[in-house]
């Protein structure tokens, strides 16, 4: 391996950036390719499956073998509000393999008491998304319904690319809220892409319940990745 | 800036590679490039050894370890890439092998 190619591809890891690694193991030539540069062929196909599913593997491709290395960013979930359904939240998202972070400037719902062994900021979204900016490997859920907290979030989000962005309302809420983004500067394709009401649809009643549509929601979003833009990235 | 609770560096094997480059080791990396049947570590995995034999990371729970360190050695005076395989089901290549009964691959490269 190239010793250049290694600091190249732990450069992109660090900055939680995709990356697939390239290996022609008949020469044991390698390269670094990033999500979004184009690879002609049955290569670049196997490649984009690679970074898609996160799964590494041998190809055969042009009468060579490639091994196909995929270092996906560790996803992670943003959630705006320490409320009753963040409690719940955030050890099954743990769990599942999306840490979780909260936001809450509500100094009485945020408190350590309420979420033991939860990255737990009492401050503004504006403040810690300034200083934690989110990216395309970070999921967003607002559940305060507050609009003060949520909007610049969801806005964020929204400019930042974020797999998943979910909002807790009802549909009449969300139209209100469609209004609010609009008039922030946000696009309507880009607004469309916020799941509200949020969750899956199994009848969710209880806050754990709906944390598990919310989940479930998360996981969809993630390994679905990159599905719909597949006819442009070909 | 790297964000230490998403990338555990201490115990990356990629990263200390880098590391142990740029104290003037010589370092070989291991790579799980295909997997058969039950396989403990699933394919990407790494083991990085350098030429004391000090190594990180896994390429199985610990079974086959101890083969690729002493193949790694060979790689890094050669400079040669080797590919090696293990399994229960193939006795003859390999004195170890996984008691899972899984069969892998591992593909064996110096850095630099």
């Amino acid at each position: 391996m190239d010793p250049y190619v290694l600091k190249t591809l732990n450069a992109e890891r660090r900055a939680r950036r995709a990356a697939v690694l390239v290996t022609d193991l008949g020469d044991g030539r390698d390269r670094v390719v990033r999500e979004g540069d184009t690879v002609a062929g049955e290569l670049g196909a196997a490649i984009g499956r690679a970074f898609r599913t996160g799964l590494s593997g041998s190809v055969e491709a042009e009468g060579r073998t490639f091994f196909l290395n995929a270092h996906l960013p560790q996803p992670r979930l943003v959630v705006i509000g320490a409320v009753h359904i963040s409690q719940a939240l955030a050890p099954m998202a743990r769990i599942a393999g999306y840490p979780v972070e909260i936001i809450d400037p509500r100094t009485a719902f945020a408190t350590p008491d309420r979420f033991p062994d939860v990255p737990l900021h009492a401050e503004w979204p504006q403040d810690v998304l300034a200083r934690r900016p989110l990216d395309s490997y970070t999921a967003l859920a607002a559940v305060t319904h507050d609009p003060k907290i949520d909007d610049f979030a969801l806005k964020a989000s929204l400019d930042a690319g974020c797999f998943y962005v979910g909002a807790l309302g009802s549909r009449k809420t969300h139209a209100k809220r469609v209004e609010r983004l609009l008039a922030l500067g946000a696009g309507a394709e880009d607004i469309a892409r916020i799941h509200s009401p949020i969750g899956v649809d199994i009848g969710a009643a209880s806050p754990a319940e709906i944390a598990v549509a919310v989940l479930a929601e998360v996981i969809s979003a993630f390994r679905s990745r990159g599905l719909e833009r597949k006819g442009e990235a070909a | 800036m790297h964000d230490s609770t998403y990338l555990d560096e201490a115990r990356d094997p990629l990263i200390i590679a880098e590391d142990w480059m740029k104290n003037g080791k010589d370092v070989a990396l291991a790579t799980v490039v295909e997997t058969w049947g039950s396989a403990p570590r699933q394919a990407g995995s790494h083991l990085v050894i350098d030429a004391d034999g000090n190594f990180h990371g896994s390429v199985s729970g610990g079974c086959v370890e101890g083969a690729v360190v002493a193949e790694a050695l060979d790689v890094i005076g050669s400079g040669k890439a080797r590919m090696l395989e293990f399994g229960v089901a193939d006795e003859t290549a390999w004195q170890v092998g996984l008691s899972c009964g899984g069969r892998i691959k591992v593909y064996v490269e110096r850095l630099g």
